[in-house]
């Protein structure tokens, strides 16, 4: 979790930049982000000279580039882009490149804590993590899925560890797919791997993987679970201990297995992305208990309302006592908290964000082409032209607004009450 | 053996058949819904466009490209199902034995009926034999129950016009009569009872969930 | 039961010549029994018991129809031929009888449904062909194109073996090449928030790549806030929907969701495919859990269809050439939109001569339902299987074959080479860039 206790939040409201004059400066200005603190705002741009850098609040960075994109702040309110010269890619930190050039680079990431920064590269061919600007000592013919661990020090992969010729069903078959963690491959080959995941403390690592034809599991640091089942998805550690909890399926019913045993006893049409709560006690996942219909499943109990389109990934408080997520019913969607639906619903929403007493929910939201904030249900800001996600202060008393209006960019701190 | 083809066996005839069909529709329901998309799919109106669509004659494309298949199909159906409904000698049966007696058609009527029944039926044989491409898909069970479906036409036929013996004919007519109803639920003339299913289920998948015409 | 003597059941295809010798008694029925009693219920119970045996399906059938109708290709003498015994034998058949019935399966049979507006009782064919494909697939008994497709899916989350960084620079260069023409031209990745994620099926990145320049044109001219993803959930195509590998088509489709819904659009507008429209609007989300695609999916035809009649694009000049078109089976007959295909040819091109049979009732290009992911093996047969295409595309006198499906279009191209017809395949994306009004 990012620290936000050093950010500024004496109750104010300050013009940060005058959109209509950045977008007057340039040929063309691609799309703002903003840092997480509020404190800055930032565009990839167009010079007239068809090169690219980036502008911040009233700045620009002083290199230009072939190309730029990717513009995103870290947790910890850097600004990285990703940037080509001479036909090379890497990456820009606050306007600094790396020493390491690709290429290609993409995908880049950011640790829980906002201490590393991680993408993926392309050298001679061959594929592979970089950390902190630092490439991976071996590469691979493929990368696919990726992640950061937590603590930001190390980083895992599915990699194809074979070269197989063309429509090679039979090598594929026989296993080309494994995962590399900080560029060391697992010994253990399988048809597939994907979406790997980090334990807390980064030591140990799990991959949904598929062994024959129609035959899935879960491996962790390579050893499969020793139960197989007809589809898997989504392992995730239990924070406190290293058990793994994933999605599985048998004959035609879908529960949660941890560590290859049945923990859920309810058989659901589907279920995905479980979540633990932070004390790793209690669990979610997005659930649809009979075809058509979906919800959340709280430690195996299914929410009562039925939600018909879609629900998203669950979100516990941060005491773990209450859950929240994004439904979408007859093509409009909303926020449940604890299997309530907010009265309103919009034409699109952005993730829940519990205050830290886990009393408060607040979210963007968007409707009409209009962005409001939403607590708890109701609208306490509207009207915006952009918004970015609210965020709670430490102590969950004020609330930082992050938006443009009037073409000003705002940073709001606005007391709660 | 006719006192007893005339009382029992067709009791047990309307037994089997309309305990065998409620007893397929229960499990076909229960199949379906083991099957989670079909009651889900199902939608009355789109289920409804296609059936009539489907029991009206030429009401789809490839009624009208083989008109004469079309007609004698839809006049054998017809046949099939009015004549023995709707005939004298029937009605007088069931006034005989229970009191109750409905409209009757002209047993000229109901005569030509009968032989078209019998007639489409052999020509549906003979398509059989005839056209490889049917041929290839027909099994000696599909010329078995031809022959189950016409011989109560055609031994009703023989016993009215009294060409052999008719208290044999008549005897054989019930006994082929009750064949035909109890095997209804159990064999592919089970497609009686499950038309409306299956063509309102393709209705609706068509209609409802994909927007387009299924005829 | 005796196996069909064919020209076709000689073709020679690593997939299924090598897969079936690995193939056991007990594996083959353990695998049709939990096929059919475990993942199978009612409809395939009704269909066997209401067909009749008919033959009414026979003339719906373009390969039937083609081979001057050998009862062999009739679609139900396909079920015959597969399931019916399958089912008869309680999966007691032998590896040669797998191997027939993958070849039926997969390479004469397109699943294109049209047989299913034939039968009187609405009997879906395909359906119960894609039952024997399921058998086939978890058997391993595929044809080799189509399970390395099916294997691109599973490695990659797309149909051609796309490497991320590949998928990304191409945008990028299409974005370059398509801004020469119209200044200020964007392919905007990764927006979150945008009203309109496209989505495309492989083959555009790997080797059509203009036609997402031509789109980029075309969203700036109609003024569209839209977006692409930079990462794995941009393919919209789904070959292992066709293989028989439904966890994987469920794997790859339920990404493209959620990548929809990671980047917070308010629909998904898919370039011009029909079996990707089929995967994403149908099978896919009904496999996961989905009544109906968790978010609105419009595709290209109905797309700028809405263009064009809401004024947002304007015509110039009417394209010249005499043109026809092939109704995808997935997008009209699995969608209804034939109208709006027509109204988008007529508002495009001045010449434009309609085939006979047309929408619903159009022949299959047989080129879909994976039969072109088959591959080279395979390619003489499926010419064969169509000679009635090329008939009905010769009566039209038509130049230009419009084709508004990936799969439709290099059937149609194959066809139009095989039997020497003199014309040419276009995506309705390649004449509205043509035709349309740019700015000044």
């Amino acid at each position: 979790m990012i620290n936000t206790k050093n950010w500024d939040w004496g109750i104010q409201n300050k013009v940060l930049a005058d959109i209509a004059e950045i977008k007057s400066r340039y040929q063309d200005v691609h799309e703002f982000v903003v840092s997480p603190d509020g404190e800055k705002i930032a565009a990839p741009v167009v010079l007239e000279d068809d090169t690219f850098t980036a502008c911040v609040n009233n700045d620009q960075w002083p290199d230009t580039f072939e190309k730029l994109w990717y513009l995103r702040f870290s947790p910890g309110n850097k600004l990285t882009a990703l940037v080509m010269s001479d036909d090379e890619w890497t990456l820009a930190v606050d306007g600094r490149v790396y020493e390491e050039n690709y290429e290609y680079a993409w995908d880049v990431r950011f640790s829980e804590n906002g201490e590393s920064i991680s993408m993926l590269y392309k050298r001679d061919n061959l594929y592979g993590v970089a950390l902190n600007g630092k490439p991976w000592a071996n590469g691979f013919v493929a990368i696919r899925d990726y992640c950061l661990s937590p603590d930001g020090k190390r980083t895992a992969a599915t990699v194809q560890v074979k070269t197989l010729d063309e429509a090679d069903v039979f090598g594929f078959f026989a296993g080309a797919w494994s995962v590399a963690v900080d560029g060391k491959v697992w010994p253990e080959k399988f048809i597939n791997a994907w979406k790997p995941a980090f334990s807390k403390d980064g030591s140990l690592v799990a991959a949904e993987i598929r062994t024959d034809i129609c035959e899935y599991s879960v491996a962790v640091n390579g050893k499969s679970w020793e139960k197989k089942y007809g589809s898997v998805w989504d392992p995730v550690f239990r924070p406190g201990n290293g058990s793994v909890i994933a999605a599985v399926k048998e004959g035609s019913n879908w529960f949660l297995a941890e560590n290859g045993s049945r923990i859920w006893g309810r058989n659901y049409n589907q279920i995905w992305l479980p979540k633990l709560s932070p004390d790793g006690k209690r669990i979610a996942a997005v659930a649809s208990p009979e075809f058509g219909k979906w919800t959340i499943a709280v430690d195996d109990r299914p929410w009562a309302k039925l939600f018909d389109d879609m629900v998203l990934a669950p979100v516990f408080s941060p005491d773990g006592k209450r859950v929240a997520a994004i439904v979408k019913e007859n093509n409009h969607w909303s926020i449940a908290v604890d299997g309530k639906t907010w009265p309103e619903s919009y034409d699109m929403i952005w993730d829940p964000v519990f205050s830290p007493c886990g009393k408060n929910v607040v979210a963007k939201a968007e409707k009409n082409g209009r962005y409001a904030v939403v607590l708890n249900g109701k609208n306490i800001g509207t009207n915006y032209d952009a918004l970015w996600p609210p965020i709670f202060s430490p102590d969950g008393d004020k609330i930082l607004l992050r938006y443009i209006a009037d073409g000003k960019y705002y940073r709001e701190v606005r007391p709660l009450n | 053996m006719y006192e007893f083809v005339r009382g029992p066996l067709v009791w047990l005839a309307f037994i089997v058949f309309i305990l065998g069909s409620i007893y397929r529709l229960l499990q076909i329901r229960s199949q379906l819904k083991k099957d989670k998309v079909v009651f889900s799919y199902m939608n009355f109106k789109y289920g409804m466009r296609s059936i009539l669509h489907w029991i009206t004659p030429f009401g789809a494309v490839n009624m009208r490209k083989r008109p004469a298949f079309t007609i004698m199909s839809f006049l054998f159906h017809f046949c099939l199902i009015i004549t023995p409904i709707f005939l004298l000698g029937h009605n007088l049966v069931w006034y005989e034995s229970w009191g109750i007696h409905w409209w009757t058609l002209p047993e000229r009527i109901t005569n030509i009926m009968t032989i078209i029944v019998v007639a489409a039926g052999f020509i549906f044989a003979l398509r059989r034999i005839a056209d490889p491409t049917v041929r290839l898909v027909t099994a000696f069970s599909d010329f078995l129950l031809l022959l189950i479906v016409l011989a109560p036409f055609i031994t009703g036929l023989f016993a009215y016009y009294q060409a052999f013996d008719y208290k044999t004919m008549i005897t054989l007519h019930i006994l082929s009569g009750c064949l035909w109803l109890m095997i209804i639920p159990f064999t592919r003339i089970v497609h009686m009872i499950f038309f409306g299913i299956s063509r309102a289920y393709m209705g609706s998948e068509f209609g409802y969930v994909r927007h387009a015409k299924d005829w | 039961m005796k196996l069909i003597d064919s020209p076709e059941s000689k073709v020679v295809d690593p997939g299924l010549d090598e897969t079936i010798k690995k193939l056991t008694p007990e594996k083959i029925k353990r695998v049709v029994d939990h096929v059919l009693t475990k993942e199978n219920a009612g409809r395939l119970q009704m269909y066997i018991d209401t067909c009749v045996h008919c033959g009414l399906c026979a003339e719906a059938c373009h390969t039937y129809l083609s081979r001057d109708k050998d009862p062999n290709f009739s679609p139900v003498a396909k079920v015959k031929n597969t399931l019916w015994e399958l089912v008869k034998q309680k999966g007691d058949v032998s590896p040669e009888f797998i191997r027939q019935a993958a070849r039926i399966a997969f390479t004469e049979c397109g699943a294109c449904r049209r047989c299913s507006m034939y039968c009187p009782f609405g009997i879906d064919i395909a359906y119960l062909i894609m039952i024997v494909r399921r058998i086939c697939s978890l058997l391993g008994v595929v044809p080799q194109y189509l399970q390395d497709t099916t294997n691109s899916h599973a490695a990659t989350s797309n149909q051609m073996w796309v490497h991320q960084d590949e998928w990304i620079d191409t945008l990028q260069w299409q974005e370059e090449e398509a801004g020469f023409e119209i200044p200020g031209v964007r392919i905007p990745l990764e927006k979150e928030g945008a009203d309109v994620m496209y989505s495309v099926i492989a083959p555009e990145p790997k080797i059509l790549a203009q036609l997402l320049g031509n789109m980029a044109m075309i969203m700036k001219v109609a003024g569209i806030d839209w977006t692409m993803p930079a990462t794995d959930g941009w393919d919209n195509s789904n070959m292992a929907m066709y293989s028989g590998d439904f966890e994987i088509m469920g794997r790859v489709e339920r990404l493209h969701w959620e990548t929809a819904a990671r980047l917070k659009v308010k629909k998904i507008v898919m370039g011009e495919c029909g079996h990707a429209f089929r995967g994403a609007v149908y099978d896919g989300p009904k496999w996961l859990g989905w009544k109906f695609p968790p978010i609105p999916m419009v595709h290209a035809i109905e797309f700028y269809y809405d263009l064009i009649k809401s004024g947002r694009i304007k015509i110039k000049e009417k394209y010249k050439e005499p043109v026809t078109i092939q109704d995808p089976c997935n997008t009209v007959r699995g969608r209804g939109l034939g109208d709006k295909l027509r109204y988008v040819v007529n508002e495009l091109c001045e010449d434009f001569t309609d085939v006979s049979p047309n929408q619903e009732h159009n022949y299959c290009c047989m080129a879909g339902g994976g039969t072109i992911n088959c591959g080279p093996p395979w390619k003489k047969s499926r010419m064969i299987s169509n000679r009635v295409k090329a008939e009905q595309l010769a009566a039209t006198g038509a130049k230009i074959v419009i084709t508004p499906c990936h799969n439709c279009h290099s059937g149609i191209e194959d066809i139009i080479g095989y039997y020497n017809l003199g014309m040419h395949v276009k995506f309705i994306n390649e004449i509205l860039v043509e035709t349309m009004e740019r700015p000044e």
